[in-house]
């Protein structure tokens, strides 16, 4: 037996005995999901059992170094946890912008401090963090951010609005891309870190066509941010945002694979249409619709298995992450455009019991922002073009 | 396995990479199609094929071959279809030997297909899109069996050595049992190939089997179980055939990208254009997408998973949407010089057409995905 096959069979045992059955079935809403934080109030005591039994065995961040809360995992052996999780359909321990961005970025620019402090809370789930990036004026032309840090000896004095920041109301601590040169568009922004409980911040949720506010308007006004809070140098955050960028790519393009557990496309087509003698849905446009979606979903999941394997052995083109998020959310998009079709009048439902509270409706509506958020699908296609083709300007 | 090529495939890849550009690079497609050649291929360039030992690809070293798996036989189709050229690799070297593998037929056709002296066809189709049904009949006659019906489709079904025949000796037509597998010498009495030239200037016949009688060692594997080997032809036919297409639309794709950074229209290349950057990031996506399915099944293959079959079908279909886009884009691209036998793009408009057919088009694998998932 090979190391990985004893890793493969010890994983295997470890999340037979320690995942609560209750954390095997799919996430079927919002409160299903854990973010931690300081606000975090489990949504049942299996929840927090299972954060707190894979975070001390650094699983929440498997590949992460032991020193900062990880689990010290080869890219082979974080490879065998995800497909044990997956066989028995384990739901993910903690979600967390902090696993997925922040952390990426301070592994490769954060001071030793940095990463020692707040990996480790991150690795836990104490601290949920948000990201400070968009501004009215700064959307798909993100380095034209105005937010300003005033330099103040021992600390910046920051002062600007941010708008669609995730869950900035729920968030303890914000990542935030702050201007600290006007002379210089991409070279004159800095890369900061501060507590939402600063006194400054404020922050305004936005109500969305899903009826939901996960986006936040977030104010800052005299927010005044120790100078150690900065990653990196001075007027070079653009390199650590475009890093992190990168990261949060790749994390919305993991919508594209779907929902975990079962296939809610077809489960929802089956149970409005139904099946014919033959065993095939009595709607033969559709069905073909969703076979050939299914292609394309199957070979991204492909896709998505390559682009993680090559990104861990250092192959990936730097500037791959933007197919993939591109791919990903179109490919989203289309999904929720067929479960809409697949549930008729029933997935029109906004409020009742059998619609779940209009989880369809709602998320068909939120998938739109898929390819608006983390750069416009425009914005990706543009990055292919002259970075991967090599188009001229 | 990681989902990428590893270090020894990708030397090979290099390897493959310049035999074929080198000896069978598009021109030499043109010629053969301009002297109205009635093969369709090369024989020496098969020969020579064997002489570089990728014949064997598939074929184990105890029995001469490389040993190797279908991510290098998927290695050696591709740069055949960046290169569009003629080549019996995808029946032969991929297709019939992973049917006669295993079997008594092994020993016998082996040597002179590592050798380069023989050439397989696979009569697997009865009507004009491929299905997994088989009418075709052998009835037990004598020692042997008596085969009677038609097939068509059949790549160098005109000129082959071996011609494999899917028929069935019980059951009916959608039944999947009852099938035997034969190996049907090309001199067969009663069998007759009539060989028509295909829009990408290809051949493929149309077969007979009028009574065409074989003796009962012409089976492969055993009788009324041909399914198995059947689904071991498919299984490697389709998976090689994904693995083309991927070459000729990534051949387009590569003709297509370089066309706009040399092309000027309104005073300024081409490639600067928005509306023309937008859908060649687009194009380059669903290729991308559709490698990674490619590989994913060869490996699959590789390590006999039962989750195979569906990764094949994925392969194929995505190949086949992926090309298709490809090839279409490129000729859309170029404009009106795209339209101009001269220029070879339009060469891999027609052969994307013609493997996107081969062993069962997007649609009808989309269809087995669907059944197999319940709906």
């Amino acid at each position: 037996m090979s190391d990985l096959d004893t890793f493969r069979s010890e994983t295997r045992a470890w999340l037979a005995e320690n995942c609560p059955p209750e954390m095997r079935k799919p996430v079927r809403s919002e409160d299903d999901v854990c973010w931690g934080g300081r606000q975090f109030k489990p949504s049942s005591p299996a929840q927090k059992d299972w954060l707190d039994k894979m975070a001390a065995k650094g699983w929440t961040v498997p590949d992460w170094p032991k020193a900062y809360g990880g689990g010290g995992l080869s890219p082979a052996e974080t490879k065998i946890l995800r497909e044990e999780m997956a066989a028995i359909k384990a739901r993910n321990p903690l979600n967390s912008f902090g696993i997925s961005m922040l952390g990426p970025a301070l592994l490769k620019y954060g001071t030793e401090e940095q990463k020692l402090d707040h990996l480790t809370k991150i690795a836990r789930g104490e601290i949920r963090w948000c990201q400070g990036y968009s501004e009215p004026n700064a959307g798909s032309d993100l380095a034209g951010l105005a937010t300003s840090a005033e330099d103040k000896g021992d600390h910046y004095l920051v002062n600007g609005q941010k708008v669609w920041t995730s869950y900035a109301d729920k968030a303890d601590w914000i990542f935030c891309l702050v201007r600290t040169d006007k002379t210089s568009k991409q070279g004159g922004i800095s890369f900061v870190l501060f507590d939402m409980a600063s006194p400054g911040v404020s922050t305004k949720p936005i109500l969305l066509i899903s009826g939901n506010s996960p986006f936040c308007e977030t104010f800052f006004d005299n927010v005044e941010v120790p100078k150690v809070n900065r990653v990196y140098e001075e007027n070079k955050g653009w390199d650590v945002a475009k890093y992190l960028l990168g990261h949060e790519r790749e994390m919305i393009s993991g919508m594209g694979l779907g929902l975990s557990g079962g296939n809610p496309l077809i489960d929802g087509a089956i149970a409005t249409v139904g099946l014919g003698h033959d065993g095939r849905l009595a709607d033969p446009l559709l069905r073909a619709s969703i076979a050939l979606f299914e292609v394309r979903a199957k070979a991204f999941g492909a896709m998505s298995e390559r682009f993680i394997d090559e990104l861990k052995a250092g192959k990936a083109h730097p500037a791959q992450p933007s197919m993939m998020k591109y791919y990903g959310t179109e490919l989203n998009k289309g999904r929720y455009e067929l479960m809409m079709a697949a549930g008729g009048s029933d997935a029109l439902e906004w409020d009742s019991d059998r619609s779940r509270g209009g989880a369809i409706p709602r998320s068909w509506l939120r998938t739109k922002a898929n390819s608006i958020e983390g750069g416009t699908s425009e914005i990706q296609l543009n990055i292919i073009a002259k970075r991967i083709l090599e188009l001229p300007a | 396995m990681p989902l990428y090529l590893d270090d020894d495939q990708t030397v090979l890849q290099d390897t493959i990479r310049d035999f074929v550009a080198e000896h069978a690079p598009v021109s030499h497609m043109r010629a053969l199609r301009d002297a109205d050649d009635k093969t369709g291929f090369s024989r020496d360039l098969w020969k020579q094929f064997a002489e570089m030992g990728f014949n064997g690809i598939l074929i184990g070293e105890d029995q001469g071959g490389l040993g190797l798996g279908h991510v290098e036989a998927g290695v050696v189709l591709e740069e055949i279809g960046r290169n569009l050229s003629p080549s019996p690799f995808l029946s032969t070297a991929v297709a019939a030997v992973e049917a006669l593998k295993g079997t008594a037929q092994a020993e016998r056709w082996f040597p002179g297909i590592i050798a380069g002296e023989t050439v397989a066809a696979l009569a697997i189709d009865e009507g004009a899109k491929h299905r997994d049904t088989v009418a075709m009949t052998a009835e037990r006659s004598g020692n042997g069996f008596k085969l009677t019906g038609a097939k068509r489709f059949v790549t160098h079904g005109h000129t082959a050595d071996l011609i494999i025949v899917a028929a069935r000796t019980g059951g009916s037509a959608d039944d999947t049992d009852g099938i035997t597998l034969f190996a049907v010498p090309k001199d067969a009495a009663g069998l007759t190939a009539n060989a028509e030239r295909l829009a990408d200037s290809s051949l493929a016949a149309r077969l007979e089997f009028e009574g065409v009688e074989v003796d009962a060692d012409a089976v492969i594997g055993e009788v009324d179980a041909g399914r198995t080997p059947l689904d071991r032809l498919l299984r490697a036919g389709r998976t090689g055939a994904s693995a083309e297409l991927l070459g000729v639309g990534g051949g387009a794709m590569d003709m297509t990208i370089g066309y706009m950074k040399e092309r000027k229209q309104f005073g300024t290349l081409i490639g600067s254009f928005q509306a023309l950057q937008h859908r060649a990031a687009h194009l380059y996506s669903e290729m991308e997408v559709a490698r990674a399915a490619v590989l994913k099944a060869q490996q699959l293959l590789d390590l006999g998973s039962d989750r195979a079959d569906e990764a094949v079908s994925v392969a194929k279909a995505m190949t086949a949407l992926a090309t298709t886009l490809s090839v279409q884009e490129g000729v859309q691209m170029h404009g009106g010089i795209g339209m101009t036998d001269e220029y070879d793009i339009g060469f891999y408009m027609k052969r994307a057409r013609v493997l996107a057919e081969m062993f069962g088009d997007a649609n009808f694998h989309a269809d087995r995905l669907a059944v197999a998932a319940g709906y």
